[in-house]
């Protein structure tokens, strides 16, 4: 067997790694932007998704701009933020600083019929990894006009289910208020009580992710209530 | 230095055999019992496991001819991490012109990017093929491993979605059939990962029986 010598091998390592390292930052570097722009038309198409339009990629754009007719970002005392730009506001990031220093975005959608619609971006945690996604409220600002979740990891078929539009159906109609008191949406394990207005059915092995989505829904929302109840109508 | 030997033709009998045998009689999964548990992981639908046997396909057949095209030059005592390495970059580059060119797949395929990874037929096929062998060979060897890899993964996948959601790539085949008016129920337990097993297991058993050189003598 032929013999390398420890120059030889250190060498050839260090040239393996320099050359690896150039190759995946070019190629990240060269696919960058066509990611961020992926990225960016994926969340106007969940924003969207949330009030019941469907856009494909290629529609994104303009029926973003069609439907969404206004947007403003909130501080922690419920007041508008003036220069902040919601869409720019990663709501994943922002819940990293401390409460006072964090933003909540606000999108308003007019549907057709002049309806208006409040959409409010959620982040929070699955099993594996994170979840997220948009929930929409009708003008009363109580009740919920659609939802649409998403995940970066979770199981196929089990936790996974959440962007399945079954689960996401229920959710239509559902109250956070009871009364003037917020109470948020329960995902409840072994199904929700006929009629419930603020419980949703779980999913069957999924229950961690199902739960993680409850405790989503209740700590992005909650920031909102003053909000919510000052503006309803 | 065989200048003078005959060159073997590209589709020798010798090398359709590369492609061929891992589909059957030494499929990896079945017969080498390779790789169990991604395709354990990823079955539970039809299409990410169509996606996942692809994405393994691009990598296996690149990895097998960069590591064949270096045989030569990669001191031994470091081939592990060479191989590592040429896989690992081979999946995050796989992973990142997926999220710039084709979106909807990588989100499909979340994680099971990731697990290509830790396949262990990719690593074996490396450590034990295109060390030794030429590229042409080694892309060959890569593409049937991968297709015999693939070939369970999309089986497996098929009776799972189909017995336990009653679809087929998402499309409700049971309900359009009307098999639930007279009673039929999706079975729950096939989306559970041991029915994962279990399927596999009933795969080695028909394949088995049917072929007997395969049976452990011992």
């Amino acid at each position: 067997m032929k013999q390398f010598t420890n120059r030889y091998i250190f060498t050839f390592a260090t040239v393996m790694v320099a050359a690896v390292a150039l190759i995946l930052s070019t190629a990240a570097l060269l696919l960058q932007p066509l990611q961020e722009r992926n990225a960016e038309i994926e969340k106007k198409r969940n924003i969207l998704a949330s009030v019941g339009v469907e856009a494909t990629e290629k529609t994104a754009e303009e029926k973003y701009e069609e439907f969404i007719t206004g947007s403003f970002a909130l501080n922690s005392d419920s007041e508008k933020v003036e220069g902040a730009d919601p869409f720019e506001v990663d709501v994943r990031k922002e819940q990293r600083k401390p409460l006072e220093e964090q933003l909540f975005p606000v999108f308003i959608a007019t549907l057709e019929g002049g309806e208006n619609s409040y959409i409010i971006p959620l982040e929070g945690k699955g099993l594996w990894g994170p979840v997220y996604g948009y929930i929409s409220l009708k003008e009363d600002m109580r009740t919920i006009n659609g939802v649409t979740f998403d995940h970066k990891s979770e199981t196929p078929g089990l936790g996974a289910e959440i962007n399945e539009s079954w689960f996401e159906d229920q959710f239509t109609g559902k109250k956070l208020f009871e009364d003037s008191e917020f109470v948020s949406i329960l995902v409840q394990k072994g199904g929700a009580g006929e009629g419930d207005p603020h419980a949703v059915d779980a999913i069957s092995g999924g229950t961690i992710t199902s739960k993680g989505l409850e405790a989503m829904l209740y700590d992005c929302l909650v920031h909102y209530v003053e909000y919510l109840k000052n503006n309803s109508n | 230095m065989s200048k003078d030997k005959e060159r073997e033709p590209l589709f020798s009998s010798k090398n359709l055999k590369l492609l061929r045998e891992p589909l059957g009689e030494n499929n990896p999964i079945t017969v080498q019992v390779l790789g169990i548990c991604s395709a354990l992981a990823v079955t539970v639908k039809l299409k990410p496991s169509v996606v996942m046997a692809l994405s393994v396909v691009v990598v296996m057949a690149v990895s097998n001819v960069v590591v064949s095209l270096f045989r030569k030059t990669v001191p031994p005592r470091i081939r592990i991490i060479f191989q590592l390495v040429v896989i690992a970059m081979m999946v995050v580059l796989v992973d990142q012109v997926l999220k710039a060119f084709a979106f909807e797949v990588s989100k499909q395929l979340s994680v099971f990017v990731g697990l290509i990874i830790t396949n262990c037929i990719i690593m074996g096929r490396l450590e034990a093929f295109a060390l030794a062998n030429k590229p042409w060979e080694s892309l060959l060897d890569g593409i049937g491993n991968a297709a015999g890899y693939g070939l369970i993964l999309i089986t497996v996948g098929f009776f799972r979605e189909f017995l336990g959601s009653g679809t087929i790539f998402g499309y409700p085949v049971m309900e359009k059939l009307g098999i639930y008016n007279i009673g039929y129920e999706n079975n729950g337990f096939m989306i559970l990962p041991p029915m994962a097993l279990i399927t596999v297991g009933i795969i080695i058993w028909i394949q088995r029986s049917r072929n007997r050189d395969l049976v452990d003598k011992s």
